[in-house]
């Protein structure tokens, strides 16, 4: 009898093993005369346990984790092709609290089987979406997406519908041409949910670029993808071949008369090119320097057109939204911030993951529930929110929910979800010196108070670390925050000063340096 | 790919002239200046890097000025105008591999090969920092010639190393 054995395909999952778990599996099999089937899967999420082995019995999927290499014998020795037990066993994979607590809608396909099986995406639920609306008229489609309340999930959080709207308002012809444009240039630290659903579930997010560019009159659609993500970059070129083949993509989307072609465009390692406009101009080919607004992409966006720039999770989220109604989205979250939200557990933290939530999940479940706390086994001190940009918080916001409007009320952000814990070894000081140097190495130059800022502020800092005029100086980095903040183009120099800021005033006391002694 | 082609025209078998490398890769993207990213990714696979003799021949092809090319190839970290050493490690230094003890893991790295980081040491390694490989749940990261390693220790780095340098003896032999 044939059973099918589970090893993630991944990029997390190889980076500790994967390939040699799948390598000793396939050797072991063949040694012991087994019949045994390797799919390479995406991953679940559930890093910590990667490599995650799962094995399919006729009692469903059994989960072993993480697996070394060195451990496959001995999982055979223990029977694990049929379940067997072991000190790696975590029992059905369903049943794994941190999976079986989540609210996945977007990510409700990863890890179940090879990304690249279109078969296998259909009978899990995939193209419903897209069917959905191949029988509707662009404005309905367009309406749903507004009705589901879905907010931008790049970080900005900004409507979708209104921005689908704007371009579908737009006219278009055959020399006046609209674009899709994902982005897909995840360069925040303690962020990975873009990564791990190019390359576990890369339909998905295809298909929704398909609906998008189906309800807002584009036919050409572009995935703007960052080079560190090398895997990413395959997986995704590869389905796109695939759906061509299957008639998804192309001239004729299934028969409809109405076409749409999709192209994955490397970065080349620039943190900027994630801010929309950086974006556009590296997709024309230019150096990505940001650009003034008004006008908005929307109405000049790629090559001056119309263009429609959602990040991946925005537009995966789509399928779901027309398979299942505007209103079933809507029923997930708090206030304003509808549906779920991917939230990455990253940094020094025991459970690192993807944690797919409704809004309103509170930081301290994410924490210690879902994380269990620091990896180091020492108290939490700080988590970073929303990648480089984003507040540091302390222990006492850990109550705060996840939701848009209350981390902006308490001067924080969500920003793509991720939350970076450190334990109470952290030098806050060095991490506000830190957030000016990032801004220094990836400012695109274009406006003074970012690109002179970023400097002016890691001297700065540099110079209360030393103990040189320490009060004077932190009036100083007030002054020089207020000023990027105010008067920088975009979100890059914008919002440097938010994790500065943060750090100083939630943690003065790693800022009271003494002077250095003088050297005798 | 690898260096098949030389950099300059030659002549073909059939007294046609042979399109040079640059020319092949410009006109696999339709010679679109808007694919200029693309192509400058292609020439540094093929060659290990964009050297500055190469951006006059891309400028002409795509009818960009050379300071256009420039000024592309300067922004990007990605590109770079002379080949890293035969084994190439890209450390993350972002936030969460931070959190997780990255910049003394770093430090340790470069003191063991005895160079400073950006640089090539003398057993051919050359280490550069990177920001954020997405593999933030499972810091420190690492890429070493391509591959990505991740939870690493001391150990780990250097065994990943040393895979990399004797493979890539092994490919010179």
């Amino acid at each position: 009898m044939t059973v099918t054995v589970y090893v993630p395909r991944d990029a997390a999952a190889k980076a500790v093993g994967a390939d040699a778990v799948a390598a000793a599996i396939a050797a072991e099999a063949a040694v012991r005369g087994l019949d045994v089937r390797l799919v390479r899967n995406g991953s679940r999420g559930l890093l910590w346990l990667e490599p995650l082995v799962e094995v399919a019995t006729p009692h469903g999927r059994v989960a072993y984790g993480p697996v070394d290499a060195a451990d496959v014998a001995d999982l055979f020795a223990a029977g694990f092709l049929a379940g067997g037990e072991h000190p790696l066993g975590l029992g059905p994979t369903d049943e794994i609290a941190y999976l079986k607590a989540q609210q996945r809608l977007t990510f409700a396909r990863i890890g179940l089987a090879d990304p690249l099986d279109l078969q296998a995406y259909e009978d899990q639920g995939g193209l419903a979406g897209l069917r959905q609306a191949l029988a509707m008229a662009p404005e309905a489609v367009v309406e749903q997406v507004t009705q589901s309340g879905l907010r931008g999930r790049g970080g900005a959080g900004f409507p979708a519908g209104i921005k689908w709207k704007t371009v579908l308002d737009q006219p278009a012809g055959p020399d006046s041409p609209k674009y899709v444009c994902c982005n897909a240039d995840e360069g925040d630290s303690g962020t990975f949910a873009d990564r791990l659903l190019m390359e576990g579930d890369p339909f998905c997010i295809l298909e929704g670029m398909i609906i998008a560019g189906l309800a807002t009159g584009a036919a050409e659609g572009l995935v703007y993808l960052r080079s560190e993500y090398p895997d990413a970059i395959a997986t995704m070129t590869e389905a796109v071949a695939i759906l061509e083949r299957a008639g998804w993509l192309g001239a004729d989307i299934a028969g409809s008369g109405r076409g749409f072609r999709i192209e994955i465009r490397r970065g080349a390692g620039a943190y900027i090119c994630g801010e929309e406009s950086s974006m556009l101009e590296s997709l024309e080919g230019r150096r990505g320097t940001v650009r003034a607004k008004p006008p908005i992409p929307a109405i000049a966006g790629l090559f001056g057109r119309p263009t429609l720039v959602n990040n991946v999770l925005t537009l995966a989220s789509v399928p779901w939204i027309l398979g299942h109604g505007a209103d079933a989205y809507r029923d997930f979250g708090m206030g304003r911030s509808r549906g779920t939200q991917a939230f990455q557990l990253a940094g020094n933290i025991r459970r690192g993951g993807l944690v797919e939530m409704a809004f309103g999940v509170t930081l301290r479940e994410l924490v210690e529930d879902f994380g269990g706390g620091t990896a180091s086994g020492r108290p939490f001190r700080s988590a970073q929110l929303g990648g480089p940009l984003g507040a540091y918080v302390d222990a006492p916001m850990l109550d705060l929910p996840m939701d848009y409007e209350a981390l902006a009320d308490a001067g924080a952000m969500l920003g793509h979800g991720g939350v970076v814990v450190f334990d109470d070894t952290v030098d806050m000081a060095e991490m506000a010196r830190f957030a000016f140097e990032f801004c220094e190495i990836e400012s695109c130059g274009k406006c003074t108070p970012c690109r002179v800022g970023a400097t002016r502020g890691r001297e700065t800092v540099e110079k209360v670390l030393r103990g040189e005029d320490v009060a004077r100086n932190l009036v100083l980095i007030e002054d020089l925050a207020e000023l990027m903040r105010d008067g920088s183009l975009c979100a890059m120099g914008g919002l440097t000063p938010m994790p500065v800021l943060s750090a100083i005033r939630l943690f003065p006391e790693d800022f009271d340096r003494a002077p250095a002694v003088a050297a005798e | 790919m690898s260096i098949e082609a030389p950099l300059a025209s030659g002549a073909g078998p059939d007294d046609t002239p042979e399109p040079s490398l640059i020319a092949r890769l410009c006109a696999r993207h339709g010679d679109r200046p808007a694919a200029l990213i693309e192509i400058l990714h292609d020439l540094q696979e093929a060659l290990g890097a964009v050297p500055d003799g190469a951006l006059g021949e891309i400028a002409g092809r795509l009818n960009l000025t050379r300071a256009e090319v420039h000024g592309v190839v300067s922004f990007y970290h990605d590109f770079r105008a002379r080949p890293a050493g035969p084994v190439q490690v890209k450390v993350c230094r972002a936030e969460a591999c931070q959190a997780m003890g990255a910049r003394a893991l770093i430090e340790r790295l470069c003191a063991r090969q005895g160079v400073a980081l950006g640089g090539t040491s003398a057993g051919g390694v050359t280490i550069e920092a990177v920001y954020c490989l997405g593999l933030c749940a499972q810091s420190p990261a690492a890429q070493v010639n391509g591959r990505l390693h991740a939870r690493l220790t001391d150990d780990r780095l250097d065994a990943a190393i040393a895979a990399e340098a004797a493979g890539a003896a092994g490919a010179a032999a």
